[in-house]
């Protein structure tokens, strides 16, 4: 199953250039392997020890992945997945 | 250097005056490529704290993709400090350096409302940790 992900500007030297990419998978891990097998480099920006980085945020159609399942979150056909980072400080 | 608008700068000011003793946060947005900051957004700190600041997820996401609609980027990330001096603290570099990995570098402003009648306004370059103030040019518009 085709998903599309946007690609934050930086992360974009990871994918040449492009905007966004196409990506299979029936999760949010697995759509995380597919980036990573045709793009490496991403997963270590969004995983970290098993799960999703703590100041990364993800969406599948708007909805945050963190109220979803996490990596475990369910992915479908056509969905539109954004990364983006989390902006926080003290 | 920081060259911004004086209502972008009473935007800023009036929204940390606004949630004091939380911490106010939000964006300047601007054409992307460009250094030049055009609209104020002021957004909403999920945590709610005089001590620390998160964008909502949900309404950061929202704002992101109006500001790509607009080829707009993120120049000016803002936040107050309530209580202590307007330096970025050690919280404030670590989430930088994140930030970074995903999106270019803005200049981080800081808002001091510690005096109820002073504010303090700084500007920072956050880079690999290291953190750099830079001065501040408050204009009445700025040149193409």
């Amino acid at each position: 199953m085709a998903v599309t992900v946007s690609i934050p500007t930086i992360l974009r030297t990871h994918t040449g250039g492009q905007k966004s990419v196409e990506a299979s998978g029936s999760t949010l891990a697995e759509i995380i392997d597919s980036l990573e097998s045709s793009h490496g480099g991403l997963k270590a920006r969004l995983v970290r020890e098993g799960s999703l980085h703590r100041f990364v945020n993800v969406y599948v159609n708007d909805e945050d992945v963190r109220f979803a399942g996490g990596l475990d979150a369910p992915v479908s056909d056509g969905d539109n997945v954004t990364i983006l980072p989390a902006v926080a400080g003290g | 250097m920081l060259r911004i608008r004086r209502d972008l700068v009473d935007a800023m000011v009036a929204h940390a005056r606004r949630d004091h003793p939380d911490e106010a946060c939000g964006i300047l947005a601007g054409p992307e490529g460009s250094d030049r900051p055009e609209r104020a957004i002021a957004m909403l700190n999920a945590a709610r704290s005089p001590t620390y600041y998160e964008f909502d997820p949900a309404e950061w996401n929202a704002v992101y993709r109006e500001m790509t609609g607009n080829d707009e980027e993120p120049l000016v990330i803002y936040h107050s400090h309530t209580a202590t001096e307007p330096y970025p603290s050690r919280t404030d570099i670590a989430r930088a350096g994140e930030y970074a990995t995903m999106l270019p570098s803005p200049h981080y402003v800081l808002i001091g409302t510690r005096d109820p009648d002073v504010h303090e306004l700084r500007s920072y370059r956050i880079t690999d940790g290291e953190v750099t103030e830079e001065p501040v040019e408050i204009v009445a518009a700025v040149p193409e």
